[in-house]
């Protein structure tokens, strides 16, 4: 499993940021930084869902 | 003045947000129009129009393809006279182009890290808050959980980054109250007026220019530039009103409700009370089931959404909190489920303007209710009919007595 983030679409919300700082990071903008630009470990599977299905921009998502 | 009114006829055809009724009945009468009339009109206020669903209002939020201007962004009867793209409040009444490059200069100030940093001097304030209310809940058995303890919180936290004394709270409430409930300001001397009060604070600072990285956001805002050029007075003036304005009522509200939910579900404020990790997910929960603030627009030029012929300057209400219901966007929208775990909500708007104090008023309301529940415990409504809600674009409670209940 890979995030697919998209800066353009992203507005600063920090939603992701607060659900998986282990997954996103935030620029002094606060806008978000994905941290992992490969696959995602087993065990933060369920955390990157949760950035998908709060992020209210559509910026995120799962691709295989 | 609420009593002038003249009573609404049909939701779908004669709206008023600024009606008593809408301020009672509002989740009710929106879900009504979602079914019925997804865009509802009124020819109150010189023509306005309601999207209910959650994509209308995303789709008018996002304004791709600049049918809409934020030139006026609170309704009102005579609508602003500054011009697009700048607006009279950077950047919330700003368009393409200059929109950006506003909103970028205080992207800085409001991003997660700085806010955390103010998260200490807020939770000494609502303790503070919490010392006093308590005492009086020992003398006359309630206090008032909206003016005695949310009201002031955004208010003391604000006046902290701008650098303005704490003492002026009071002053801040008179100014944005006349702003929002009188928007074209009459008959107010001038000493007393918003302008007036800024001008001073920023010429003192113009007097006593600090070093870069020290000065509060006044400091900030006359340190940066735009376009190459240094900030004009009324650019400075308008933003630093906007803060003010754009953060108070709106916090305020957003706790107020977190409060009067839990105060009438005892198993919701036990599980937030008992359970840290269901926090994060209740507060967006809060957010998401009480979102506080409707936003206006301008229609930019003639065109037709769904068929309603929306005419260029009509005003278009954003209702976020109409969105956050909408069943399309969310499961059992109309149910509060504390530890929702899919939860897209717009309270905080969609797009281009999303809230620049987001990161601010989150870390406020999660304050706030973590000292509150562990100052009270447990606490309990006085009254449901003495609860009263604010009427207009920001929704949420203005007077909440509660009371709290003894520990076993
Ligand atoms: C729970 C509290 C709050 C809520 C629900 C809220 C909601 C909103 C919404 C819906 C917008 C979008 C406006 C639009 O689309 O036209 C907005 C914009 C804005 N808010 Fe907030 N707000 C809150 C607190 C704050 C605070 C604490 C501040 C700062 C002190 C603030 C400052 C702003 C500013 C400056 C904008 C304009 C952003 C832009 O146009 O780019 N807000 N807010
Ligand atoms: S939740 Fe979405 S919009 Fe918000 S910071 Fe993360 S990616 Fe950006």
């Amino acid at each position: 499993m890979k995030i697919n983030y998209n800066r353009e679409l992203c507005q600063g919300h920090n939603r992701c940021y607060m659900l998986a700082p282990e997954i996103f990071d935030v620029d002094d903008e606060g806008y978000a930084v994905l941290k992992i630009e490969g696959e995602i470990p087993a065990e933060l599977h369920d955390k990157a869902q949760l950035c998908v299905d709060n992020c209210p921009e559509y910026a995120i998502e799962l691709t295989e | 003045m609420d009593a002038e009114k003249a009573p609404v006829a049909d939701w779908k055809t004669d709206f008023d947000h600024t009606h008593p009724d809408y301020a009672a009945n509002a989740h009710q009468i929106w879900d009504d129009l979602r079914e019925e009339c997804p865009v509802a009109h009124s020819d109150r206020f010189g023509g306005m129009w309601l999207p209910t669903r959650h994509e209308d209002i995303a789709a008018i939020a996002k304004n791709e393809d600049g049918l809409y201007t934020s030139r006026g962004v609170v309704v009102s009867e005579i609508p602003p006279d500054v011009p697009a793209p700048i607006g009279y409040a950077p950047p919330i009444t700003s368009d393409a182009p200059f929109h950006a490059p506003a909103r970028k200069l205080l992207l800085g100030p409001f991003a997660p890290r700085q806010i955390e940093a103010l998260e200490p001097f807020t939770r000494e304030c609502c303790n503070s808050l919490m010392d006093v209310a308590l005492a009086k809940s020992g003398e006359q058995g309630w206090f008032d959980a909206a003016i005695d303890y949310s009201q002031n919180i955004p208010v003391r936290v604000i006046a902290h980054m701008l650098g303005l004394p704490p003492e002026d709270g009071d002053k801040f409430r008179r100014f944005i109250h006349n702003i929002i409930e009188n928007p074209v300001q009459r008959d107010i001397p001038e000493e007393d007026t918003v302008e007036w009060y800024f001008d001073q604070q920023i010429a003192q600072r113009r007097a006593n220019p600090k070093p870069p990285g020290e000065g509060d956001l006044i400091d900030h805002l006359l340190s940066v530039e735009i376009f190459g050029e240094p900030l004009g007075q009324e650019h400075v003036r308008g933003t630093v009103v906007l803060l003010l304005v754009a953060g108070i009522d709106t916090t305020w509200s957003s706790i107020g409700s977190a409060i009067w939910h839990l105060a009438q579900n005892p198993d919701d404020l036990a599980r937030y009370r008992d359970d840290p990790a269901v926090r994060p997910f209740a507060i967006e929960e809060f957010l998401r089931a009480y979102a506080p603030v409707t936003m206006a627009r301008m229609v930019a030029e003639d065109h037709e959404l769904h068929g309603c012929p929306m005419k260029k300057d009509d005003w278009v209400l954003l209702p976020f909190p109409a969105g956050n219901r909408d069943p399309e966007a969310f499961e059992d929208a109309d149910q509060f489920i504390i530890d929702r775990q899919k939860n897209r909500h717009g309270a905080f708007g969609l797009g281009i303007h999303r809230c620049l104090g987001s990161n601010l008023a989150r870390m406020e309301l999660s304050v706030a209710l973590d000292v509150f529940v562990e100052r009270a415990h447990d606490f309990s409504l006085v009254d449901p009919a003495t609860v009263r809600f604010s009427t207009g674009q920001i929704r949420g409670p203005r007077e909440l007595p509660v009371c709290v209940n003894p520990n076993m």
